[in-house]
């Protein structure tokens, strides 16, 4: 099996994967981070340019160094190759300037959009980017586009990043989804309003890194940090029925997919559970779903489970 | 005695003059008397009022902009950062003809401090991304019921015809 150093870490992996893939095995600080690889959708990445790394050591055979740097996601992995990702500056310097390209026409509505504090351009920005802007142009707009009871559009906040269409592609039977147009006009669109029609339809908005596609049936309700993400399941007979349900208090606020570490669910679950079973007596709560400890998310949020106290007097026993 | 700090205490007889008491009363009342003709430390207080810093922490206003409208957008940053947990709020969406009403397509519909969590650290002031919350020179006056200290929109938003100005406790670096 080839051989990949990835920041003085090697490990070996199978012929074809990617130097994404790699890093991830290895995981931790060396994965490098991903707005539009999504590792559920073929085809997916190579859009974004946040991945970037630098190849030092192409490869035994051939040692030379790649001239450029190349996005990871998309990139196979040569046998003794060898990467810099965190520990590269110049790697460093070209995310910094990926994040001020991907902020460029991303409005600064933070306040307003439901995706904050999950939203993965924030935690990117927020690790890679720079704190003040230089753009002074304006920023593109666009007709609204109301596309059904559901899910909400709001194209100004696209990276075009692809997943949706990615995901509507491949999770439902037909092409609903595609992408209008070219460079900064480009949009979401098509046939978007007959997607919504399929039951898998709502992971376009697990899918989105930013908040382009949000629950409407959850539009300004709450923050993300106010909630308690749950680990739950039903049963169901369209998807697996594993979500997590975002409760406040007794009341299920919004239904999710289950997230791993890079933000992609585990599993695609079905519109039933996701935007009208929000009955906490339909759900079998499992318990708290781990957060990490440097979201924002995890502000009051307790993952302890109810200590178990033995009883050690023989009388009451 | 076990510490050897102990003092001892002494009865020693107290001669006449101590013992009528007359000559130290005396005394006391000479001090009280030069006092009337030094300056008051103490002030009126209702009437009279000491200045205070510009940037004193006091009573929260919500701010309106240069047109009127409510600047808050209900992000929920001030809730995050108090660290009383003194703030709560439910947003709404802006409705067609509001734009007058609210800046943003989101609002706070209900915004409510509890005046008796909170303690005026103006950490809020601080978290707020859109220069809607400010504390004020103004202070929080004692009620007799406990609900009487939750503070709604009604007494937290800026009144249109009277403007507070916040100017010199805008920080610096904003932008």
């Amino acid at each position: 099996m080839p051989k990949v150093t990835i920041d003085g870490v090697t490990i070996e992996v199978d012929e074809g994967t990617t130097i994404m893939n790699a890093a991830r095995k290895v995981g931790g600080e060396i994965v490098p981070p991903a707005m539009c690889y999504y590792s559920k959708l073929d085809k997916s990445g190579g859009k974004c340019r946040t991945c970037l790394v630098e190849v030092t050591k192409g490869s035994d055979k051939d040692p030379r160094p790649m001239p450029k740097l190349v996005a990871s996601c998309s990139t196979p992995i040569m046998d003794g190759m060898e990467v810099s990702n965190k520990t590269s500056q110049k790697v460093l310097d070209a995310r910094k300037g990926v994040v001020e390209f991907l902020l460029i026409n991303h409005p600064l509505d933070c306040p307003v959009c439901d995706q904050a504090g999950e939203c993965d351009l924030q935690n990117l920005s927020y690790e890679h980017g720079t704190e003040g802007t230089r753009f002074e142009e304006k920023k593109r707009v666009f007709d609204k586009i109301d596309i059904g009871p559901f899910i909400q559009l709001h194209m100004t906040r696209c990276i075009m990043c692809y997943r949706c269409v990615y995901t509507a592609d491949q999770i439902t039977n037909e092409r609903v989804h595609g992408v209008l147009k070219r460079g900064d006009a480009s949009e979401i669109g098509t046939y978007i309003e007959k997607a919504i029609d399929n039951d898998f339809s709502g992971n376009v908005i697990d899918v989105c890194p930013v908040g382009a596609l949000t629950d409407k049936t959850f539009r300004f309700k709450s923050r993300v940090w106010f909630l308690n993400p749950m680990d739950a399941h039903r049963n169901c007979d369209k998807c697996s029925g594993k979500a997590v349900v975002w409760m406040f208090g007794e009341e299920i606020y919004r239904v999710t997919g289950r997230k791993d570490q890079y933000a992609e669910v585990e599993e695609f679950i079905c519109n039933t559970c996701r935007f009208e079973t929000k009955d906490l007596a339909k759900w079998t709560i499992e318990g708290p779903r781990h957060i990490s400890r440097e979201s924002v998310i995890s502000q009051g949020h307790y993952e302890m489970q109810p200590l178990k106290i033995e009883n050690n007097n023989e009388e009451t026993k | 005695m076990l510490s050897n700090r102990s003092i001892k205490v002494s009865n020693k007889k107290m001669t006449f003059w101590e013992r009528i008491y007359l000559p130290a009363i005396i005394g006391g009342m000479f001090v009280t008397f030069k006092h009337i003709f030094k300056k008051k430390a103490t002030i009126k207080y209702p009437e009279q009022k000491r200045p205070v810093s510009d940037v004193y922490r006091g009573k929260h206003i919500l701010k309106r902009d240069e047109n009127g409208a409510e600047r808050c957008t209900a992000c929920g940053l001030c809730a995050v950062a108090c660290p009383a947990e003194a703030i709560s709020m439910i947003a709404s969406e802006r409705k067609m003809g509001e734009e007058n009403l609210y800046r943003e397509e989101k609002y706070a519909s209900v915004y409510e401090i509890n005046m008796l969590r909170c303690i005026f650290c103006g950490l809020c002031e601080e978290a707020c991304p859109k220069e809607a919350i400010f504390l004020t020179t103004e202070l929080v006056p004692p009620f007799l019921e406990r609900q009487d200290f939750i503070y709604g929109k009604d007494r937290l938003v800026e009144q249109v015809d009277k403007r507070v100005d916040v100017s010199k406790r805008k920080l610096k670096h904003t932008v």
